[in-house]
């Protein structure tokens, strides 16, 4: 089995790499490239995301055919593919983060600043909170529902659909932290961050 | 609800570790790589490297520690010290480093923070205040590990570098660096009540109660230690049951 890792200079992909590596030792294969054709090759998809969700749609933009091949690939074809981060919010129609910029519009929704009561909560959400598991998911095999992941983000993914949604975590608001549409997966969460319980969900996209 | 972080850090010089860990399972006491494994094995919230390299032509060693590190743990992992320029965070993050702390460089130019959170992110970019009390209720940042003196208000600088893009701010009391009589909670007290930004707490710890005052007195979400688990005094699991016990919610 192939899994593309999508490199499109959104920023620090090392640790993905690294985690997704650790996971596939010898049973899967590994791609770390924006090469439309070997996307197209490929059995899985993930794309990562870092920095604002303008900057990141921007990248994506900047590689020619990329966002169609994206969407073939995973509107088209319903092939796996696992958003992380800003990965996931793109999966939006729109996103607030710099400026009102359009997303993927792959799972209708926006993309808009956590509300921190005025201060009251601290932005970025950073660290460790627990997932409220809110459907089964593929994901989430074997994932107690509590489980600690590791977050990093300002902004938060809200789609129109609640039924979308795999797991919240509880902040200043109820924050949606992953969603699972047929073949499309999302993780606001950094599974590559989260120790053993994130490889876990490494694991359980790997083996889908 | 979000967790307090419990973060060790590890002080780098020449690719050694100093004050290193002393426990028994430990192959090479100071190999870095080796001993933050056991730290995320043994459920560190994230591993802090702090690169005292004093020469410039050693910047590789810490890379490729950061690179061996980073394909055996899976927490979060901060690596500071002479860290000045674009590409030494390029750098460091392509090795695997998923933060990096800017001290010396944030304080000559506070635009820097700037340039490298638009580049990189927020996420990424961790502000290193070091502190020093000059008079009551006033604090000034210093440079060099203490030794020069900056004339800038540290609760000015913090929420200067908040507005420039910190994700996150490391502040060390330089009074209380390495007394282990605890943090410095007023100054603590006073940059988490006036920035936005998470803090972590640093400078001082001696004891489990320390880093509970950090976390409920001074506001901290994290608390950083290198002493209390580098002598084995206390295993990380030992600071989060304490910690448990006492109601301050934590990974376990």
């Amino acid at each position: 089995m192939n899994v593309t890792i999508v490199d499109y200079q959104s920023g620090n992909i090392s640790s993905v790499i690294n985690s997704f590596t650790e996971v596939a030792k010898g049973k899967v294969n590994i791609e770390v490239t924006s090469d439309i054709k070997k996307i197209k090759s490929s059995d899985k998809i993930v794309l990562p995301g870092q920095g604002s969700f303008k900057s990141c749609v921007d990248s994506l933009n900047q590689i020619k055919g990329l966002v169609d091949t994206l969407k073939e690939f995973a509107i088209t074809n319903k092939k796996p593919l696992l958003g992380i981060c800003v990965g996931l919010q793109m999966f939006a129609d729109i996103g607030y983060e710099e400026a009102e910029t359009k997303g993927l519009g792959w799972i209708s929704g926006k993309v808009s600043k956590i509300n921190n009561q005025k201060g009251k909560f601290k932005l970025p959400h950073i660290g460790w909170n627990e997932i409220e598991i809110q459907k089964e998911s593929k994901i989430f095999k074997d994932v107690k529902n509590k489980s600690h992941m590791y977050f990093v983000h300002s902004y938060e993914f809200i789609p129109e659909d609640k039924s979308v949604i795999s797991s919240i975590t509880n902040y200043s608001s109820k924050i949606v932290c992953s969603v699972e549409k047929d073949n499309l997966f999302g993780t606001q969460f950094h599974p590559e961050k989260s120790d053993k319980i994130g490889l876990k969900v490494i694991d359980n996209f790997l083996k889908l | 609800m979000l967790k307090n972080r419990i973060i060790p850090c590890l002080d780098v010089k020449n690719g050694r570790v100093v004050k290193g860990i002393n426990f028994v399972e430990l192959k090479d006491a100071g190999d870095p790589v080796e001993q933050a494994k056991i730290y995320s094995d043994g459920g560190a919230d994230e591993i802090c490297f702090l690169d005292i390299t004093a020469s410039n032509e050693n910047r590789e060693t810490i890379i490729e520690i950061v690179r061996k590190t980073a394909k055996e743990c899976f927490v979060p992992l901060t690596v500071g010290g002479g860290v000045r320029t674009i590409q030494n965070i390029t750098d460091l993050l392509l090795a695997g480093a998923d933060k990096v702390s800017i001290n010396t460089a944030a304080v000559k130019n506070v635009d820097f923070i700037k340039e490298a959170s638009k580049k990189f992110g927020s996420q990424c970019i961790v502000v290193a205040i070091d502190a020093k009390k000059v008079s009551d209720n006033k604090w000034e940042v210093f440079t060099h590990g203490g030794r020069n003196k900056t004339g800038i208000d540290a609760i000015k600088f913090a929420k200067q570098v908040e507005k420039n893009g910190a994700g996150e701010i490391l502040l060390t009391s330089m009074d209380k660096d390495g007394t282990k009589s605890g943090y410095d909670i007023d100054l603590l007290k006073e940059i988490t009540n006036s920035t936005n930004i998470p803090v972590i707490a640093s400078g001082g710890v001696g004891t489990l109660d320390h880093l509970y005052d950090g976390i409920v007195k001074g506001g901290a979400s994290a608390v950083l230690a290198a002493s209390i688990f580098h002598y084995g005094e206390y295993k990380i699991k030992d600071a989060k049951e304490y910690l448990n016990s006492k109601n301050v919610s934590v990974r376990l």
